[in-house]
């Protein structure tokens, strides 16, 4: 049955780090949607002289892709134009702003596109103009987002923009925000992940070479046209420089979401959000993908470089406070997201995923024997790898991660019991959801 | 020679597996990854190309340079994929994973 899916808006408190000028999110607090006299007021929209010379500023900058992966935007860039260049003549390559949030815990992209829809699209025209592209596509699945998109497109006249964009709608998924299942969307297929190679980069809308860069990257691209790479530079560390936006949920508390210089330390978040370091268990890190730190969170600080060296990852900035759940109880929720949401394309990941979650699952609720947790142990490092995008993946590191982090709460598990599973286990489809679906 | 093996469309009859052990492994399903990265040496010609010829699906196909010889040509208002979509019967409103 085709039932119509979304995310209902709520309003989310947004919020900055004091000492760090707000580059993304605006000054606060918000007054609504910002139009295009308000955005051109700020310095957006700036005619661009040299796409050239911009992507070297891009290269100086630093920035990395805020989608997850934190690739290098100059690389992926340089790389769809030189592309572009190699097949024929001025380019003919593709733009596409990625908007397809599918961690529930997150919320920033669809924030972004929600109320400063322009700075998306300036971000847009700018990397369209730097690979020389003739096709701008903004992917969404947030019907607001959407309206916010084409209400600031019909803002724009065909010369300040520069290139016809158009504005796509999928129903949200957790595969669909995948940047393959983006370009098969647009190429009129589903809204599914396809294996690689090749990647986007080399082929993809159309079969030409196509950028698709997460808004929130595209967003910072418009900032460093307007302030230039030095700016950009005054926030964050050398291998991770700038800001961030976060979604802190969890702890019994209602999502903030914050822009953070990165390297802020993990307990200076937590002051902000009002949480006693001694209230927290753990984080689960990068919305589904990275999986758990335990309480060795309160050391980190939130870049890509120390997140990376402890084996986890700051992916999309999605953090999950786990302060009185059981992480073995969120562990077997999340597994169980991945069951239900993974494409069904995969062997790998769609037995991977149910074997996973089957076992999580035993495991929360006391059925399983340490024969079921070796299983989980060994499915956790053999089946990385084995899907044609990243869901299997993240499974596997949820799954390592709570046998890693917390082998106190998995020998409880298998042996007396958990107190809190007991009490008042922990149960939900969607864990530490940024905003509820609905289904109409 | 370069190889790749599209995973969406394995179904895990391990033929691969058998022709060409070095280069395609299983998981505890049945179904097929690639061991490295594709390229294939020349004295696995053989028994890699068994590999792909024999499988059922065809999942395994055999690619050359990353960029066409003969380039497509460029893009123009009619050859927009997105132009085509259908918003309410399009296979991508629904045809996913919910």
């Amino acid at each position: 049955m085709n039932s119509q899916v979304t995310t209902q808006p709520t309003l989310i408190t947004v919020a900055t780090s004091p000492g760090c000028p707000p580059r993304l999110v605006g000054e606060q607090p918000v007054k609504g949607r910002e139009d295009f006299a308000a955005y051109r007021q700020l310095g957006g929209y700036l005619p661009l002289a040299s796409g050239d010379e911009l992507l070297g500023e891009v290269e100086s900058s630093g920035l990395l892709g805020r989608g997850g992966a934190a690739f290098p935007l100059a690389v992926k860039l340089r790389s769809v134009r030189d592309n572009g260049r190699l097949i024929g003549g001025t380019g003919g390559t593709a733009v596409v702003a990625n908007g397809e949030e599918g961690e529930p815990a997150s919320i920033k992209d669809r924030w972004l596109l929600r109320n400063r829809p322009h700075m998306v699209l300036d971000g847009l025209r700018l990397a369209a103009t730097i690979v020389a592209a003739d096709r701008a596509y903004v992917y969404v699945s947030d019907h607001e987002s959407a309206r916010s998109v084409e209400t600031a497109l019909s803002e724009l006249d065909s010369e300040t923009l520069g290139i016809s964009v158009g504005v796509l709608t999928v129903q949200p998924g957790y595969v669909a925000g995948e940047e393959t299942a983006a370009v098969r969307m647009i190429n009129g297929g589903p809204a599914k992940p396809t294996d690689k190679p090749p990647r986007p980069f080399e082929a993809g809308v159309a079969g030409r070479p196509t950028l698709v860069s997460n808004v929130e990257t595209l967003a910072n691209l418009a900032y460093l046209q307007c302030h230039g790479s030095a700016a950009f530079r005054l926030q964050g560390t050398s291998l991770s420089p700038g800001t961030f936006l976060a979604t802190i949920t969890g702890a019994g508390r209602p999502p903030v979401l914050y822009e953070l210089p990165h390297g802020l330390p993990f307990t200076e978040l937590l002051a902000l959000h009002g949480i006693s370091p001694s209230q927290v268990r753990g984080t689960l890190m990068g919305g589904y993908f990275a999986g758990f730190l335990n309480r060795g969170v309160l050391e980190t600080n939130l870049d890509h470089e120390t997140m990376r060296g402890l084996g986890s990852g700051l992916g999309c900035a999605a953090i999950s406070v786990i302060t009185d759940d059981c992480p073995v109880a969120v562990a077997a929720s999340v597994l169980a997201y991945f069951d239900r949401e993974n494409a069904g394309q995969c062997g790998s990941c769609f037995n991977g995923t149910a074997a996973m979650a089957a076992a999580a699952g035993a495991l929360r609720d006391g059925a399983a024997s340490s024969e079921d947790v070796d299983r989980l142990r060994r499915w956790s490092v053999v089946l990385r790898g084995r899907g044609a995008c990243a869901t299997l993946d993240a499974a596997t590191n949820v799954a390592a991660s709570l046998l890693d982090q917390f082998p106190a709460e998995v020998a409880h598990h298998l042996e007396d019991g958990c107190q809190d599973c007991g009490n008042h286990p922990f149960r939900a489809d969607r864990p530490y959801e940024a905003e509820a679906v609905r289904h109409a | 020679m370069k190889i790749r093996l599209d995973r969406t469309v394995c179904d895990g009859f391990g033929v691969c597996a058998k022709r060409a052990p070095d280069y395609f492994s299983l998981d505890d399903w049945g179904y097929a990854s690639l061991i490295g990265d594709g390229a294939v040496a020349e004295q696995d010609h053989d028994p890699v190309m068994r590999a792909l010829l024999d499988c059922p699906v065809h999942a395994i196909t055999e690619i050359g340079e990353p960029r066409p010889s003969v380039p497509d040509p460029p893009l123009r208002d009619m050859d927009d994929p997105a132009a085509h979509l259908k918003t309410e019967s399009n296979e991508a409103q629904w045809g996913f994973t919910r």
